[in-house]
């Protein structure tokens, strides 16, 4: 196991919910080793005089029919009850592994139908199969295993397969594949170790239920018979007396109950830690935002639309705290395109994010100023914003997928954001969806408004988000790499619809993305993003050719364009940028960055005015090359290629 | 190195009647020690021709020939595939769990005579090739830049000795300023090593930067091939120069198209158009130019055209260039 994984397991041990389960489990397992160490003669003497008697002090939770005490026996059932339900958990696993991981080893035909074994298989009841298995394997503590193992074997089988299929699908055993590894090898080196963590979870907790059936058989005397005893028979033998007292009866019923729990909270407590099954990380950005109406009022024109000055987002992270935005500073006209560029986990998205307070869950916002439509975002109730953002303001994100919900018609998700804000009777609002679609130039729109999102292209798909995006007339649109996943043929479609709506609706665009050339083809002025600060404001005329800082500068050099010099090798930016939590001291880039001196490294520069119109963070800012991008890595050497990877 | 040939090779998924026709009878020459760059929109059979390239895609019909060999044959008699193949994704492409030297090693071909410290010290010399010191074989791919990554998965692809190397989108994933990192790594194996490669990607300006030569595929056809120079400089095919036109250039402004056909969506593969499978989207075509009928009924071919250019009005291979 991966040092990695054995402290996220451990980890999971730290969660109060997952001490208790591990103390229990471990109390479990200990007893069923020592319990029948210590207590067996006790559990097995018979004694006519105490027949049936209630707690005592002798017997805290009475006798039997023979007089024997009821809590010695039920701690010694421990390891007979325990015993079996692994037994049985591990036959299930092991047949679950087999029928889970056939179809990969016997090709596409054999595979189909035991896939279609399994699925038919699954939809039976779990304990209806161990029922079924425990009449043909026969009565007894044997068959009763084989019975309870067969049943759980079909959800096992279901489990390993669609991990076996997932990670199959993954590009390394392609690889493996390509390189002549056989198959058998595949599954032992490549896939197993892969999906081991959930299975084992999930083992852990079937472990639990299997000792639930188990007591269920044993109970009805399909299972264990005597003189062995395990907690279902007891359970059963107590239940004659219950009335006489219960306390005898109960304390088998408990005993299985306890060690249920333990199986299941610590397989439970481990899948949460190992992100199995997270808890739903914040509401979808793009369902808090639906644009509605113009919120009229407050806004003068001529002031800015946008203003934000020193914003700053911070997470916690473990006992301290990080921050991937800081110090970010700026302000957008009606009508204005301004861009955002930088390396993925420079701080755009979160920017954006945090303008439309729409920051997940731990993180915190904070601001000097943060105006919108001339309203102060940072006071107020949360639902008077939600209102003003929601009407005037719209996200196009990257993935219109994920932004769209996938089980409702296009026409109809863009309808509900008026029928919700404007109170709109459902034929308005569906004309007015249909009339957007058609806005956004989608074909047929009519047509394609009664489609689910899975039947758009990719393109259409996040054209039906912008339309969604001016089911009203937003002031501003937010696209965070709307073009990224996209041919550049329907990218060139998506940012001219974008185009289109801002000039003609005089829409503000604040457009977020990766790619320079893309950033200085759609916008007026550009911002340069890095390790969470504005590095540079600069017209984006300028962008390509008098970058000020040295980053933005080997930014624009690193891409080749249509008329880059094939001779020469790229400019490559060495290392890579630092983790929000480690921050160099003094300039963030210096790492770097060719011109660094003393001074960077002890000082951060301030975003400063530079020659009127744009802002540089760089205290060399004069120095910067006035473009010779092919010329700012050690040109002619190998070398220069590897310098990303061996500062890192 | 040797010579890369795909022969009237064709990839279907599903079947017969309801199936996709991913890659429709494409013909292709990757000539040996150059770099053929493969271009076209997502969905037209690129990677699905790679796939079938190094067996991971079952061939409906055609061949690929290697100096005139079945691809297959010689990974039968050789014990494995004369092909090598990098991927988009460098998070998926190196097993987590294994060393980025244990997954390297693990393509070495297996040599009985080899000793563990031979092949550490070639998995170290691989690593160098690719820009990475040889120390790092021990860590993780978690441990690493998807830039990284991509250059171990180069590695790995390296080790195998492989004839052609196939690349598919290796930087389509990875961020810019990484990105041209990768590309040097490309272009500099490529002049050391004559490394033949087919080298796929949407990206035009990568694609010109690393290519001799340029193929460009629509909707699992090849529609033009030529010299890099010619294919990107003088482009013959409608779909061609469409693609060339929506390359975003800085400061220009977005180009308006030429009418409204451009803008209609890829068709869809279950049903490609008749006659030429462009011409629903042709802004010189049938929807535009009247009398173009031609272009509906019949399939064009790219013989006897400049650059093989399967269009029905491209004009002619020996017509002197404008
Ligand atoms: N495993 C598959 N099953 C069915 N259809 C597929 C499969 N793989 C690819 N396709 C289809 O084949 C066509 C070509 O896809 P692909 O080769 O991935 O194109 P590209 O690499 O150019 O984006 C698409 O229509 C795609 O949906
Ligand atoms: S301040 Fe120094 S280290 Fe930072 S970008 Fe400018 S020159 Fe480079
Ligand atoms: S054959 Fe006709 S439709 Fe096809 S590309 Fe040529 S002009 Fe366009
Ligand atoms: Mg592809």
């Amino acid at each position: 196991m991966a040092p990695a994984t054995r402290s996220r397991w451990i980890g999971a041990l730290r969660s109060p919910l997952g001490v208790t389960a591990a103390t229990l489990l471990l109390v479990v397992l200990l007893l069923a080793v020592v319990a029948p160490l210590v207590w067996q003669s006790r559990a097995d003497a018979v004694s006519p005089a105490d027949i049936l008697q209630g707690s005592s002090a002798r017997h805290p939770v009475g006798t039997d029919l023979l007089g024997r005490d009821i809590l010695a026996r039920v701690l010694v059932a421990t390891r007979l009850s325990v015993a079996l339900a692994l037994a049985a958990t591990a036959i299930g696993v092991l047949a679950g592994l087999l029928l889970g991981t056939a179809p990969m080893l016997l090709g596409r035909r054999a595979g189909r139908w035991i896939a279609a074994l399994i699925n038919v298989a699954v939809a039976f009841p779990n304990l209806l199969l161990a029922l079924f298995f425990a009449v043909i394997f026969g009565v007894g503590a044997k068959g009763a295993v084989l019975a309870i193992g067969f049943a759980t074997a079909p959800g096992f089988a279901r489990l390993t397969q669609t991990m076996v299929a997932t990670v199959a699908g993954r590009d390394f055993i392609a690889a493996a594949r390509i390189a002549g590894i056989g198959r058998i090898r595949i599954l032992v080196r490549h896939v197993l170790p892969n999906i081991a963590e959930p299975l084992v979870v999930t083992a852990t907790m079937a472990a639990g239920g299997s000792l639930l059936s188990f007591a269920g058989l044993s109970f009805l005397g399909l299972g264990v018979q005597a003189p062995s005893y395990d907690w279902g028979r007891l359970l059963g033998e107590g239940l004659a007396q219950i009335y006489i007292h219960p306390a005898g009866a109960l304390a088998a019923g408990v005993a299985v109950v306890v060690a249920a729990m333990a199986f299941n909270l610590t397989g439970e407590a481990v899948a949460r830690a190992i992100g199995l099954r997270s808890p739903q990380a914040g509401a979808r950005p793009a369902d808090d935002a639906p644009p509605v109406a113009r919120a009229g009022g407050t806004y003068q024109a001529g002031s800015s639309l946008l203003s934000v000055r020193n914003l700053s987002v911070t997470f916690p992270a473990g006992a301290d705290e990080v921050t991937p935005v800081r110090e970010v500073s700026l302000e957008l006209r009606r009508g204005e395109a301004v861009g955002i560029v930088g390396e993925s986990g420079s701080g755009k998205s979160l920017a954006a994010l945090a303008i439309a307070q729409l920051v997940p869950a731990p993180g915190r916002v904070h601001a000097e100023r943060l105006e919108f439509l001339g309203a102060d975002l940072r006071a107020g109730s949360g639902k008077a914003h939600r209102r003003l953002l929601g009407t005037s303001l719209a996200m196009v994100f990257q993935d219109p997928m994920t932004s769209l919900n996938p089980t409702q018609r296009v026409g109809r998700q863009l309808a509900e954001v008026v029928r919700q804000h404007e109170g709109a009777d459902r034929t308005r609002a569906w004309a007015r969806a249909v009339d957007r679609l058609r806005a956004v130039r989608i074909p047929a729109a009519e047509r394609r408004a009664r489609q689910l999102p899975h039947e758009f292209s990719g393109g259409m798909r996040q054209r039906a988000m912008i339309g969604m995006g001016v089911m009203a007339s937003p002031a501003l649109i937010i696209a965070d790499e709307p073009t990224t996943a996209l041919d550049v043929t329907v990218q060139r479609q998506v940012l001219r619809l974008l185009e289109n709506i801002r000039t003609a609706e005089d829409v503000a665009l604040l457009f977020i993305s990766h790619d320079v050339t893309v950033v200085a083809q759609v916008c007026e002025r550009v911002l340069v993003m890095y390790a969470g600060r504005i590095v540079e404001d600069l017209p984006a005329g300028e962008l390509m050719h008098d970058a000020r800082h040295p980053y933005t500068g080997a930014l624009v050099a690193a891409v080749p364009g249509m008329d880059t010099d094939r001779e020469l090798p790229l400019a490559a930016v060495p290392g890579r940028p630092p983790e929000p939590g480690r921050l160099p001291a003094g300039c963030a880039f210096a790492p770097r960055c060719p011109l660094a001196t003393a001074r960077c490294r002890e000082q951060d520069p301030p975003l400063a005015t530079y020659g009127g119109d744009r802002r540089v963070a760089c205290w060399h800012a004069d120095l910067a090359p006035t473009v010779a991008p092919q010329q700012t890595s050690a040109a002619g050497q190998p070398a220069a290629a590897g310098t990303e990877g061996s500062t890192a | 190195m040797r010579e890369l040939r795909f022969e009237q090779v064709s990839v279907r998924f599903g079947s017969r009647r309801r199936g996709t026709v991913a890659v429709d009878g494409v013909d292709l020459v990757v000539p040996a020690g150059t770099v053929v760059g493969l271009v076209g929109e997502s969905g037209s059979g690129k990677s699905t021709l790679a796939r079938a390239a190094v067996g991971l895609a079952p061939l409906t019909g055609g061949r690929i020939l290697l100096d005139g060999r079945p691809v297959r044959e010689m990974s039968r008699a050789a014990g494995r595939p004369p092909l090598q193949m990098v991927f988009q994704d460098p998070y998926s492409a190196l097993d987590p769990r294994m060393s980025i030297g244990d997954s390297i090693a693990e393509a070495i071909p297996r040599q009985p005579a080899s000793t563990a410290a031979q092949r550490r010290a070639e998995v170290g010399r691989l690593l160098e090739l690719v820009g990475l010191p040889a120390d790092r074989a021990g860590v993780r791919p978690d441990e690493l830049s998807g830039g990284q990554r991509q250059r171990v998965a180069l590695a790995r692809a390296l080790a195998g000795r492989p004839e052609v190397i196939v690349a598919d989108e290796i930087t389509s994933a990875l961020d810019v300023s990484i990105q041209g990192a990768v590309l040097n790594v490309v272009r500099e194996l490529q002049r050391r090593m004559r490394l033949t490669m087919l080298f796929i990607s949407h990206n035009l300006a990568v694609v010109r930067y690393v290519s001799d030569v340029v193929a460009v595929m629509y909707l699992g056809r090849i529609v033009e091939y030529g010299p890099a120079a010619d294919v990107l400089g003088d482009p013959q095919h409608p779909y061609t120069r469409e693609l060339l036109a929506a390359v975003p250039r800085a400061g220009a402004p977005l180009p308006q198209p030429p009418g409204e056909s451009a803008d209609a969506d890829p068709p869809d593969p279950h049903q490609p158009p008749s006659g030429c499978r462009f011409h629903p989207r042709c802004p010189v075509g049938p929807q535009v130019v009247p009398g173009r009928d031609r272009c509906r009924d019949s399939e064009p071919s790219g013989a006897g055209h400049r650059n093989l250019a399967a269009c029905h009005f491209a004009a002619a291979a020996g017509q002197a260039r404008p």
